[in-house]
């Protein structure tokens, strides 16, 4: 579902990728209209400056040359200016289409996880988003608007030669065409292969090390931690072999590109020695001919990076666009939508498995959650409590049979409209990486202080809270892991006072605290779901004397 | 060595330059024809693919040195990061150590790669060129005397604004990824709460104010360039006046004086590289010196005593303290208790009351700031930690699965393990039934955290892989939280007989679990007090 496309989507994707520049499409011109003029700029400073020295000792009085003395100086000014110009608006630009870029695929994922993100590991999704979008803002800088410049300066260059004589503009047109083409062309081929692996390699070894820096306790206490750390250095191999093999290429075409240079310019100079002698070239412009040649160059000398650039972009914008175009499995209902006449809740031989090859997680399962009722689940560990939540919220959709939510197939609801009516204490509950007030604002935007302060209050929070020297702002560390697991469901418990849902489901929502803690929780659960429908997912006695039914999973 | 091909490549060119001037000379004032500067073309020719191989090169050479630096620091980096281990990190998001540890050495690599040698020769160049000047022209090298250091002072002038710039760009970077993997992490609670859609808003803030952080530093690197290009350019023009005008009067030949002009370019562009390499620089400053932080957090450990054999090993607290940095979790204040060779010790009390933190000092992860923890009479603190690490089997509260298949897994508590063991192990944490349901059995892959597998399921798994480790310590901290009353049973029974032969420390707060205990240990607001003490306060 995710997969890379190869071969025919080379041009599609970056194609794709230069259409989001639309909406900046002004500024991304003018950063290449003034990286063409500081191109332009100093090739015309490198046709005044000789010319000037060239006209020198054939005139007597510095008025005769302040044509040429003016030209150099304004030319001189131009061109550090315009580089300016070109830098800042080419940046803004791309970070413009990034921030754009960013919320785009951040959509994208929130519409896919977690159903349809089953493998993507969060490593792997860190390296995605952050490294694959960020080599995309290097694609407008370091590879559009260089090439964009460099077919400008290069005309210019060739149209001050094809002036003097038209051959050395051919000949000037075709070193620039050879170092600005075939040069980036070549190189790609020849790093194609390294790159690719180094790529793979790199999001590898980021995986793994997120992985290995969170399990990190565990690989310690099992003194396994040094073979975790060898299996690293064998994948950092793999990049640094990958490397060598670019350097070589990249070396290659540095001195190509440079002989390139070279050559072109004594390649124009040698031609322009008959038409000098045949009088068709004035003498003065003996010394501008090289050096145009020259500095014709410069725009050329980034197309390798370019090239390379591209060749990154390309690859990040593919897995990019994968992500963005996958389609969720869970989806809104098309067509009119219906609202839930009331909030009862039942599932009709539900049978589900998360995977084709999985093993089956609910075979056949009904029941009946009647508005107002409570209900237990039960079962051994494993028997799928955790998959009739995850159905319910609609995170995964059954292969089979229904969820009735007041009648009407969940599936035909819009899913904010089910998730609405559902207060959800989670087994793994998760904290942001903010303050307790964070945390419990994602409940209720609008709540006040008194209101997180009470929640927290009924949640048995309270003493915890008032402990801290900056209460509702204490962070809670990353994933809550600042607190015990006790606090993070109590935490998880408050939210669900402040959320005021109809339908309450707690699964497994006081395994962590102690018994003297939880009977109080209970209690005050117990109170809050007077007006409320209630599931309580447990294996544990304690919550289940809050309910007055009992559905059993088997294994 | 990339530093002596650059120089070498430069040299070559800056002979070319001369050659150059000379044969122009020759066809402009003599009126020289192909044949009679054939022979300077043909040197001219030979200088120019010189300088493009010495060139090509440097570039490869630069290239591998800053792939190998990032190997090198990368693995140092990682070696660090585990020797202080997960309690010492605690206060760090792992997106930023994890970026850190991937893009961030990346940055320091082809900063030390490439602006070291960019700074050497922004010596070297400019004063070769300088000295070629002297000989061709005396008069422009004053130009370049001149503006030479006034361009190097500004740069250095504003060189520390973007130094400052950098390093605060580095900080938004590091706290846009960390933020960005706590999100997606946390999609399915966003979902949950209808957030997920207004969500993206946040996230385009974040971005917008991450675009315009990086502006801010980026337009700080480009004035740096813009003064430097705006100087080198100026001079450029200077010299081609000035050496115009001596040329009217003759003081000056064609030849050097167009050498001259070429030359001036190249005494800038060392300065220009450097400058350019500057914002790449800083960046790796700022990152350098949180790798080097990490590094330096590091304390060198000698173990000068060897562990005692496992039979005599009592543990002791002896009026143990810890202390937490941020104070927002509760420590370990005076507690003294004994875990003997053999048989249960349970620590039970209200969350929160300091039992993990016993734990966390058991495995080396924090050390005491006050009073000693001893095996069999020896000091934990002079025991070589991995060795005494390889005695204890831990199964924490939030247990770790890592990406590979069960078996894996499971190995990670022994390498060499054989598959009946692996079974054996998996039945007294009472989970071969639900491993034999998987279509792939053993093989099946658990993905990041096990994310297909329940709670309870991830938990018996993880007992499975200490039961597996044939330690002669156990310490289940909260291990049987997730597990239905059946199953729990069922792994009290393994623990009780592996009570039989060794020492078992079980941290609870559940009656049950600690009943099976041959000692039960009260532990409430960081002291240790009666069992009795504990279960009031609970």
């Amino acid at each position: 579902m995710l997969g890379a496309g190869r071969g025919g989507r080379y041009v599609s994707s970056l194609r794709r990728l230069v259409s989001l520049a639309r909406p900046v499409r002004r500024w991304l011109l003018l950063a290449i209209l003034a990286a063409a003029g500081a191109l332009i700029a100093t090739i015309a400073l490198m046709t005044a400056a000789p010319y000037l020295l060239s006209r020198a000792p054939l005139v007597t009085g510095f008025a005769a040359l302040s044509v040429a003395v003016t030209a150099v100086r304004a030319f001189a000014i131009g061109r550090a200016s315009l580089r300016y110009a070109e830098r800042t608006l080419s940046h803004t630009t791309a970070l413009r289409i990034l921030t754009e870029l960013r919320t785009t695929v951040y959509r994208s994922v929130a519409r896919l996880a977690p159903g349809d993100l089953p493998d993507a590991r969060s490593g792997d999704l860190l390296a995605r988003i952050d490294a694959d979008v960020g080599s995309l803002d290097v694609f407008f800088v370091r590879a559009l608007v260089p090439v964009a410049a460099a077919i400008l300066g290069g005309a210019f260059a060739c149209a001050i030669l094809g002036v003097l004589a038209p051959q050395l503009a051919v000949v000037l047109a075709l070193f620039l065409v050879l170092a600005g083409i075939g040069v980036p062309l070549a190189t790609r081929a020849a790093s194609r292969e390294a790159g690719t692996s180094l790529v793979e390699a790199r999001g590898r070894l980021h995986a793994d090390m997120a992985e290995q820096i969170e399990g990190m306790a565990d690989l310690i206490a099992f003194g396994a931690e040094r073979d975790a750390l060898d299996r690293d250095a064998l994948e950092a191999d793999r990049i640094l072999r990958a490397q060598r093999r670019r350097a070589a290429v990249l070396g290659g075409a540095a001195a190509a590109s440079m002989l390139m240079t070279g050559v072109a310019g004594i390649a124009c100079l040698w031609l322009a020695i008959p038409a000098v002698r045949a009088g068709s070239i004035a003498g003065t412009f003996v010394a501008v001919v090289p050096i145009v040649a020259f500095a014709a160059f410069e725009g050329v000398a980034p197309l390798g990076d370019a090239a390379r650039q591209t060749e990154v972009s390309r690859a990040a914008a593919t897995r990019t666009f994968a992500l963005v175009d996958a389609q969720p499995r869970v989806a809104d209902p098309v067509g009119p939508v219906v609202g839930p006449t009331h909030i009862s809740i039942a599932f009709r031989e539900v049978s589900f498995r998360y995977a084709p090859d999985a093993p089956i997680a609910l075979d056949r399962l009904s029941f009946d959650l009647p508005v107002g009722r409570r209900l237990a689940i039960a079962g051994a560990s494993g028997a799928g409590k955790t998959t009739v939540v995850n159905l319910l919220l609609r995170f995964w959709d059954p292969q089979d049979g229904s969820i009735l939510v007041g009648d009407e197939d969940a599936r035909r609801l819009p899913l904010a409209t089910v998730r609405s009516l559902l207060g959800v204490v989670p087994q793994h509950p998760y904290l942001f990486n903010g303050t307790f007030r964070d945390n419990l604002l994602l409940a209720d935007g609008a709540a006040e202080d008194d209101d997180l302060l009470a929640a927290c209050e009924r949640a048995q929070l309270g003493p915890f809270l008032a402990s801290l020297p900056d209460g509702l702002d204490t962070a809670v560390g990353e994933n809550g892991l600042k607190l015990s697991g006790g606090e993070r469901q109590r935490v998880a418990i408050a939210r669900i006072f402040l959320r005021d849902a109809p339908v309450l489901i707690l699964d497994e929502a006081t395994a962590n605290l102690d018994p003297a803690t939880e009977r109080a929780v209970l209690r005050e659960i117990d109170a809050f779901a007077a007006a409320r429908s209630l599931m309580v997912v447990t294996h544990r006695s304690a919550p289940l004397a809050l309910t007055d039914e009992l559905v059993t999973l088997p294994v | 060595m990339g530093v002596a091909f650059t120089v070498a490549s430069a040299l070559t060119w800056f002979a070319a330059i001369v050659v150059l001037s000379g044969v122009v000379n020759d066809v402009f004032r003599h009126g020289a024809d192909a044949s009679d500067v054939a022979p300077g073309v043909w040197v001219l020719l030979g200088s120019i693919a010189a300088r493009a191989l010495l060139a090509g090169a440097g570039e490869r050479a630069g290239e591998v040195a800053a792939a190998s630096l990032v190997r090198t620091l990368r693995g140092k980096l990682t070696d660090a990061l585990f020797r202080l281990g997960p309690v010492v990190l605690r206060n760090e998001r792992s997106g930023d150590l994890v970026r850190l540890a991937g893009d961030g050495v990346e940055s320091v690599g082809s900063w030390l790669a490439r602006f070291r040698p960019a700074r050497i020769l922004a010596v070297v160049v400019p004063t070769i060129v300088a000295v070629l000047v002297l000989v061709l022209d005396p008069w422009s090298v004053l130009v370049l005397i001149v503006t030479g250091p006034v361009l190097v002072l500004l740069l250095a002038l504003i060189g520390r604004r973007v130094r400052d710039a950098t390093a605060r760009r580095e900080r938004e970077l590091a706290w846009t990824s960390a933020h960005f993997l706590d999100v997606l992490r946390g999609l399915p609670t966003l979902k949950m709460f209808g957030r997920a859609e207004e969500h993206a808003t946040v996230i385009e803030a974040v971005g917008r104010r991450n675009a315009e952080t990086t502006m801010d530093v980026l337009r700080t690197a480009f004035q740096t360039t813009l003064v430097l290009e705006w100087g080198a350019t100026a001079a450029t023009a200077l010299v081609a006046i000035e050496v115009s005008v001596r040329l009217m009067g003759g003081e000056v030949a064609f030849g050097p004086a167009l050498a001259v002009l070429l030359l001036t370019p190249e005494f800038f562009a060392p300065l220009r590289r450097l400058s350019a390499e500057y914002h790449t620089g800083p960046a790796g400053v700022a990152v350098a010196r949180r790798i080097f932080d990490v590094l330096d957090g590091v304390t060198p450990f000698e173990a000068v005593a060897t562990m005692p054999p496992p039979d005599r090993a009592s543990i002791r607290f002896d009026e143990v303290s810890v202390e937490y940095e941020d104070g927002a979790r509760p420590a370990l204040r005076g507690v003294t208790l004994e875990i003997p060779p053999v048989g249960s010790v349970a620590l039970v009390g209200p969350t929160g009351a300091g039992k993990s933190t016993i734990a966390d000092v058991l495995l080396g992860f924090v050390r005491p700031d006050a009073g000693r923890v001893t095996v069999g009479g020896v000091d934990l603190s002079t025991i070589d930690l991995s060795e005494w690490r390889s005695r204890i089997a831990w199964v924490g509260q939030r247990p770790a699965l890592f990406s590979g298949t069960i078996a894996d897994n499971l190995r990670l508590a022994r390498l060499d393990a054989t598959e009946e063991e692996l079974w054996l192990a998996l039945a007294s944490a009472a989970s071969d039934r639900f491993v034999r349901s998987l279509p792939r059995g053993m093989n099946t892959p658990v993905g990041e955290g096990g994310v297909r597998l329940s709670g309870g399921e991830r938990q018996r798994l993880a007992l499975a892989r200490a039961f597996l480790r044939h330690a002669p310590l156990v310490i289940l901290d909260e291990a049987t939280s997730h597990l239905d009353k059946g199953t729990q049973d069922q792994v009290l029974d393994t623990v009780v007989s592996l009570a039989a032969d060794r020492a078992v420390l079980l941290i609870a707060h559940r009656p049950e679990v600690a009943r099976i205990a041959d000692v039960v240990i009260g532990i409430e607001g960081g002291r240790a007090c009666s069992a009795r003490a504990a279960e009031v306060a609970t």
